[in-house]
């Protein structure tokens, strides 16, 4: 049986109290994604600045919602600043592998391949997966899942919209 | 005391269980109720006996599955005094119940230069369907505004009302508990000519109704927040208005004659009662309607009050100024609804974790908006956490969820 200490690790309590690149970026040169989840009314901004090398050169989070939603965003925009638009998308298929989402369940672009790539995920940027996998006993409570992936749906759209502008 | 049996959770099936290795603590009646033994064996036995379809066997069982729904519906109609049982059509629940009055009555009745008016505590049931018919329609929808003590801001009625054709408000807040007067609201909109559809989705399980009384026009509610099953609902209305309203859904049940180039509605309520009706659901909240009446629905409400107070009181002696509960403070305003947020007052934690928390310790309660999204906006909380309390709720109940609420306190470290 799950305990909560599966859920509210203590890596994932510390983002939630101290959220990294919490903000926002001036828009443009930034691109801006809005993410809600409806059930309950978690709300997720991503602001990502992508340079004409097509790394992501900045990224600020707002928006609020609960727990595990704004510590997954705090880990994630972690995870993929000073990255390429390429790498940020391996982080969101390895993500949504480590929860246990597969191709067209939440949309987004995550193939059974791309979700292989999580050991090398793991090998070329070991901290921040260390954080990530702090995530994966949200797996155990199939209702907070949405809350998690929120910030990575969300940074999908703003990769899409950064690449179309 | 209230009246209401101390071993009443021993009529309530669902109640003995435990979740998590700790026995199950239901606060989240607002939602959905319970159902007792009472509701669970009348279907069961409906299924069992004399299940046939209703209103066109010429035997035996279905004469009786007929006389089975059709009892129901007279249960009904008399636990909300409604002056005739043929006022009662049977819906899926209160929020088909709120489409049928749009649907049909609003369709009918409001254009351009109209107005519907509102309140900002309403469910979604009592909002989007009236968004949905002004984008179609063109009349206007108007807002009563609520206080920051959760009450209705009456001062500018008047205005609101003026020109308006329904004042359609709910008699309970399903997120502040606040009870509406919906006798002075349902007077002061027939002086300005409007009409009056109540929103009784929360206020019919808890307190007695009257709809003669309360001088409403309709009145919508649901079966499955009264101790009855899912998938029944109601809409009441006058007769004279059931019979001006054209049909909403066609089909079988609702014609008295169809040819090739048209057909003819039956009288209602069946005009509104397309297809084969929920037959099974109708007996459970036959069953469910026999099951208050026998508690008493002033011992229900009795219940309710002092168990709301304690609450109230056990909360804010507990937790001091960790906790704020919205809405009225005073028990006898309110229903047994308790919308709260907790933590650190520059760090309230979120009501999602709060109701995971809650979990782990065997209470259900509910974390979210509410389907009240305008009145979170007016409150200024993007969610709250919802424990609702209901005639099988005791104190233990209110202790426990206390003793969780404080463990949530050491997760999110305050």
């Amino acid at each position: 049986m799950p305990g909560l200490d599966d859920l509210y690790r203590e890596v994932i309590l510390d983002h939630y109290r101290s959220p990294r690149n919490r903000g926002e970026l001036e828009t443009p040169p930034a691109v801006r994604a809005e993410g809600f989840n409806p059930l309950c009314g978690d709300e997720i901004i991503v602001f990502i600045d992508v340079d004409d090398a097509g790394v992501i050169a900045d990224i600020a989070i707002g928006g609020q919602g609960c727990s595990i939603s704004q510590a997954a965003a705090s880990m994630m925009s972690a995870a993929v600043k000073g990255k390429t638009i390429a790498d940020a998308r391996r982080y969101i298929a390895a993500f949504k592998g480590l929860m246990s989402i597969h191709e067209g369940e939440i949309g987004g672009d995550g193939s059974e391949a791309e979700i292989g790539i999580t050991a090398d995920v793991g090998d070329s940027h070991g901290v921040e997966l260390g954080d990530l996998e702090a995530l994966k006993g949200v797996v155990k409570f199939p209702v907070r899942i949405k809350c998690a992936t929120l910030s990575w749906n969300t940074l999908a759209e703003a990769l899409a919209e950064a690449e179309a502008s | 005391m209230s009246g209401i049996p101390t071993d009443i959770k021993n009529d309530f099936p669902v109640l003995h269980q435990q979740v998590h290795g700790k026995p199950l603590i239901y606060l989240d009646s607002g939602n959905t109720s319970q159902k007792p033994r009472a509701v669970i064996d009348a279907m069961s036995d409906y299924y069992e006996t004399i299940n046939a379809n209703v209103h066109r066997g010429s035997y035996e069982i279905a004469v009786r599955a007929t006389d089975a729904l059709e009892g129901a519906r007279a249960k009904v109609a008399r636990f909300i005094n409604a002056p005739a049982v043929n006022e009662v059509v049977l819906t899926k629940n209160a929020t088909e119940a709120m489409n049928l009055l749009a649907r049909s009555w609003g369709a009918a009745n409001l254009g351009p230069g109209d107005a519907v008016v509102i309140s900002e505590m309403e469910h979604h049931a009592n909002i989007v369907p009236w968004h949905m018919l002004a984008a179609e329609k063109g009349f206007e929808l108007r807002w009563i505004p609520v206080t920051a003590d959760g009450h209705l801001d009456l001062t500018t009625l008047d205005t609101l009302l003026d020109g308006a054709k329904l004042l359609s408000i709910t008699a309970m807040s399903n997120v502040l508990g606040t009870l509406n007067d919906i006798p002075r609201l349902a007077e002061a909109a027939h002086a300005n000519g409007a009409l009056v559809a109540v929103d009784g989705s929360q206020y019919v399980p808890h307190v007695h109704t009257d709809v003669q009384a309360m001088g409403a026009d309709f009145l919508v509610f649901t079966g499955h927040k009264m101790l009855g099953p899912t998938g029944i609902g109601v809409l009441w209305a006058r007769a004279e208005l059931l019979d001006a309203m054209p049909p909403f859904l066609g089909g079988g049940e609702m014609i008295l004659n169809v040819t090739k180039e048209g057909f003819t509605t039956t009288d209602i309520p069946w005009k509104f009662e397309a297809g084969t009706p929920m037959v099974a659901e109708a007996v459970g909240l036959g069953a469910a309607v026999d099951y208050l009446v026998g508690l008493g629905m002033e011992h229900v409400r009795r219940h309710e009050i002092e168990l709301t107070a304690y609450a109230l009181r056990t909360l804010t002696e507990r937790f001091g100024d960790t906790i704020v509960i919205h809405g009225p403070s005073e028990p006898a305003e309110r229903g047994g609804v308790l919308s709260f947020v907790y933590g650190e007052p520059d760090a309230r934690v979120h009501p999602h974790d709060i109701a995971q928390v809650l979990d782990q310790a065997g209470v259900c309660v509910r974390a979210g908006h509410h389907c009240a999204k305008p009145l979170l906006q007016t409150m200024r909380v993007p969610a709250t956490s919802r424990a609702s309390l209901y005639v099988y709720n005791d104190e233990s109940d209110i202790d426990a969820l206390a003793d969780a609420l404080e463990a949530s306190s050491d997760i999110f470290a305050f």
